[in-house]
C-alpha cells in the first residue's frame, strides 16, 4: 500500500496535485458505497476519504447529513467501515482514509479502532472533530500502528496553532478552504489561498483544500497552490441521483483538474 | 481546591473541547473576554445593574406549606426564578453573554433552544441591545412550544425550525454551531445550558450562580441555618449548577437533580442521562451522554422540551462522579402531578420542567421527614405549557371537565 504523503508528493511531482475524495460509507447501502468507492478509485481519485456516518456531523452540510443518516437508518455499525476499507484496499491500490467524529473512535476504543483500520488496510483517520490538544490517546495510537492523523487548519487558525496542527499530522494537513461547513460552493474562498500560504511558511509540505470544492475547475484553481483538492459533497450528490456511474464521471470530470494542462 | 474554584476547561475528565478547528479561535476569543470580564467591575456593575431593573433581581423565595404536606411534612422553600422577567432563570445567562458579544463587537446572536425559554431570553437580549438575533430551534419543539415561537418572533427573531435527526434540542445545537462556523466573525453563539465546549460550561454556570448565592442567603435569613437538600432539574443542568454553586462547599447540604426519565428509565423512551448514559463525546464536551454500542446518540424523550437532551453538562457528570450531587429520574407522569399539585395547593404553575424537581423533592421529602428544609429551584414558569398540559390534562375543550 502507498502511503497517503507519497501519493500526494507523486501527483504534485508529475505537475499536477491530489485529487482526494469523499463518500459516506453504508450509503446508499454498504455494498453500492464500496462499488462507489472503488469506482472513485478507477476513475481518476487519488485519494479516498471514506466518511463514518455520525448521528450528530456538524462539520457537514445538507448533503452528507442525509446520506449519513440514511445509512445510519440502514442499519450501518462501525465493522461496516471497516468492511469497507478491507474490500476497497484488496481491490484498489489507492489510500482510504476514514473521516470521523470522534465519539465512534471513543466508544469502539481508540486503540482497538486503530488495530482495526490497521488491518483492514486503512491509511488513518480524518478528525474533524479533534484538535490536537485533545488527542492524546490517538496520537499515541496512530503513533503505534503508523497510521496517518489529519488534523483541519482553519483560516481562523493562529500561526501557532497551524505549526501545531502540521507537527501533529501526518498525510496532509486539512486546509479548511472556508469557515463553514462542507457542501458545494459556486467559488472556493479566496480564504483557502492565503491559508495555504501560511501553512507553507509555519513548514507544511503536505496540504490539501477541502470544502466547497465541486467542478474540475476548482480542483484545477485549488491545485496552483495547494497539494490535493477535497471534494465531497458533489460526490455524494452524484452517487445519490445518479448511483455509481454517475459518481465514476463525476469523477472522472473532476480529475480533469488534477492533471497537468 | 475548594469545589466551587473549579474553572474548566476540564472538571476530572469531563468539559474539554471536541470541536472544528475553525471554533477553536472564537472560542479562545470568547475565554478570554469572559476572564477579563469576570474582573471587570464596570462588566459586573453593568450586569448588576440589568439584573436589578430588567431581570427583576434578587429574585424571591416562597416557602410552600400546603405544598409541603405532600411532601412528608418537610420545610420547602422555592426559589422563585419562574418570576424573572422572560419566565426562566435563562435571562441571568443570556445578558451576560449578550454584554460580552457586545464587547466582541459581535452584532449578530445564534441559538438553540427547547423549550423556548432560552430562545425567548435570547430575542428579548437582542432587542434590547440591538442585535440580530437566529433562533434554532427543533420541529418538534416548535410545535409543542407554538407560543415561546409566536413569543421569539414578535421579539424580531428569526425562528428556525430544525429538521435533521430527531429535530429536537440536540439537533437545534447541532445547526447552531453549524451557523456559527460560517459566521463566527459577526456572530456569537448564546449557547443556553452548561454544555459544550470551554468556556461555556464555566461561563454559563457563573452567570448563573447568582441564583444559589442568592438563595442561600435568603433561606439563612428565614430559617437561621443552610437547607439539608437543595433539589433542581436537569437537562443540560444550567438552572441546577446555578443554585448547586453556592451550596457546593458544604458538605451538610446534599444536592439532587432530577433528570427526565419520560414514560421510565427503563424504557427507551427517557431522557435520563446520568441514570442510563455513560461517558461520551458530544457537542463539544465529554460528558454522560445517551448513545448505543456504536457511539451514536440515541434520541431522548420527555414531555418537556427543555430536558429532552441526550446530554448533561460536564460539571454534573463530575459532581455526580465524585458523589457531590447525586441523580434521580422522574418520570413525565411524575411531573405532571407535581405540577398540578403546585398549582392546586399554592397557586403556582410551575414550567413542565422545573416540575421535576418538585417531583422529586416530593419524595426527597418523605424520606428526609418533617424536621427538614429542602430548597427548590423553580426555574420558570409553566405559561408556555399550558398547550401540554391542557393536553395532558385533557383540560382543553370548552366542555372539558375540572379533572
Amino acid at each position: 500500500m502507498r502511503s497517503v504523503e507519497s501519493v500526494i508528493a507523486a501527483r504534485k511531482a508529475a505537475g499536477g496535485g491530489a485529487l482526494v475524495g469523499y463518500l459516506p460509507a453504508g450509503f446508499p447501502d454498504l455494498r453500492t458505497s464500496i462499488e462507489a468507492a472503488v469506482a472513485l478509485a478507477e476513475n481518476g481519485v487519488d485519494v479516498i476519504e471514506l466518511g463514518l456516518p455520525y448521528s450528530d456531523p456538524v462539520m457537514d452540510g445538507p448533503v452528507i447529513q442525509a446520506a449519513t443518516l440514511t445509512a445510519l437508518t440502514a442499519g450501518f455499525r462501525i465493522h461496516h467501515a471497516f468492511e469497507a476499507v478491507a474490500e476497497i484496499t484488496s481491490r484498489v491500490d489507492t489510500p482510504v482514509l476514514l473521516m470521523t467524529y470522534w465519539n465512534p473512535v471513543l466508544q469502539f476504543g481508540v486503540d482497538r479502532f486503530a488495530d482495526e483500520l490497521l488491518a483492514a488496510g486503512g491509511s488513518g483517520l480524518i478528525t474533524p472533530d479533534l484538535i490536537p490538544d485533545e488527542a492524546h490517546d490517538w496520537l499515541a495510537a496512530s503513533e503505534r500502528t503508523g497510521l496517518d492523523r489529519v488534523f483541519l487548519a482553519a483560516p481562523s487558525s493562529t500561526d501557532a496553532r497551524l505549526s501545531q496542527a502540521i507537527e501533529k499530522s501526518r498525510g496532509f494537513v486539512y486546509a479548511v478552504s472556508t469557515m463553514g461547513i462542507t457542501g458545494a460552493r459556486s467559488d472556493v474562498d479566496t480564504a483557502a489561498k492565503a491559508l495555504v500560504a501560511r501553512l507553507r511558511t509555519a513548514g507544511a509540505t503536505s496540504a490539501c483544500v477541502g470544502l466547497g470544492i465541486s467542478s474540475a475547475d476548482q480542483v484545477r484553481e485549488v491545485l496552483q497552490y495547494a497539494d490535493g483538492a477535497i471534494v465531497g459533497s458533489a460526490l455524494v450528490k452524484a452517487l445519490a441521483d445518479g448511483g455509481v456511474t454517475a459518481v465514476a464521471s463525476a469523477a472522472s470530470e473532476l480529475a480533469t483538474g488534477s492533471t497537468l494542462s | 481546591m475548594a469545589l466551587r474554584d473549579q474553572s474548566g476547561p476540564y472538571f476530572g475528565e469531563y468539559g474539554g473541547r471536541f470541536v472544528p478547528e475553525s471554533l477553536i479561535a472564537a472560542l479562545d476569543e470568547l475565554d478570554e473576554a469572559y476572564k477579563a470580564a469576570k474582573v471587570d467591575p464596570v462588566f459586573q456593575a453593568e450586569l448588576a445593574h440589568l439584573h436589578s431593573t430588567y431581570t427583576g433581581r434578587p429574585s424571591i423565595i416562597t416557602e410552600v406549606p400546603r405544598f409541603a404536606e405532600h411532601a412528608g411534612g418537610a420545610r420547602i422553600i422555592l426559589k422563585r426564578e419562574d418570576l424573572n422577567h422572560t419566565g426562566s432563570h435563562k435571562i441571568n445567562n443570556v445578558l451576560g453573554q449578550a454584554l460580552l458579544a457586545r464587547r466582541l463587537g459581535k452584532t449578530r446572536l445564534i441559538a438553540e433552544t427547547g423549550a423556548g425559554q432560552h430562545g425567548v431570553a435570547t430575542a428579548t437580549a437582542a432587542a434590547l441591545f440591538g442585535m440580530e438575533c437566529v433562533v434554532y430551534m427543533g420541529e418538534v419543539d416548535t410545535e409543542r412550544q407554538a407560543l415561546n415561537v409566536a413569543r421569539m418572533r414578535l421579539l424580531g427573531a428569526e425562528v428556525i425550525p430544525v429538521t435533521a435527526g430527531s429535530r429536537t434540542l440536540k439537533d437545534a445545537i447541532n445547526e447552531a454551531l453549524r451557523d456559527w462556523v460560517a459566521n463566527v466573525e459577526n456572530s456569537h453563539y448564546l449557547l443556553g445550558t452548561v454544555a459544550g465546549p470551554h468556556p461555556f460550561p464555566v461561563m454559563v454556570r457563573d452567570f448563573h450562580k447568582i441564583i444559589g448565592e442568592e438563595a442561600r442567603q435568603q433561606v439563612l435569613d428565614l430559617v437561621g441555618r443552610l437547607p439539608d437538600a437543595v433539589t433542581a432539574c436537569v437537562g443540560g443542568g444550567s438552572n441546577a449548577i446555578g443554585i448547586f454553586h453556592a451550596f457546593l462547599d458544604d458538605p451538610s447540604v446534599a444536592l439532587y437533580g432530577y433528570e427526565a426519565a419520560g414514560e421510565g428509565a427503563e424504557t427507551p423512551r427517557h431522557a435520563a442521562t446520568m441514570t442510563k448514559g455513560r461517558p461520551g463525546v458530544l457537542h463539544g464536551a465529554r460528558s454522560y451522554l445517551l448513545q448505543d454500542d456504536d457511539g451514536q446518540t440515541v434520541e431522548s424523550h420527555s414531555i418537556s422540551a427543555g430536558l429532552d437532551y441526550p446530554g448533561v453538562g460536564p460539571e454534573h457528570a463530575w459532581l455526580a462522579d465524585i458523589g457531590r450531587a447525586s441523580y434521580l429520574p422522574v418520570t413525565d407522569d411524575e411531573a405532571m402531578s407535581a405540577l398540578r399539585l403546585l398549582s392546586r395547593t399554592e397557586g403556582i404553575i410551575p414550567a413542565i420542567e422545573s416540575a421535576h424537581a418538585l417531583a422529586g423533592t416530593i419524595t426527597l421529602g418523605k424520606q428526609l421527614g418533617p424536621e427538614s428544609i429542602i430548597l427548590v429551584n423553580l426555574s420558570g414558569r409553566g405559561d408556555k405549557d399550558m398547550e401540554t398540559a391542557g393536553r395532558y390534562f385533557d383540560i382543553l375543550d370548552a366542555g372539558a371537565e375540572q379533572s
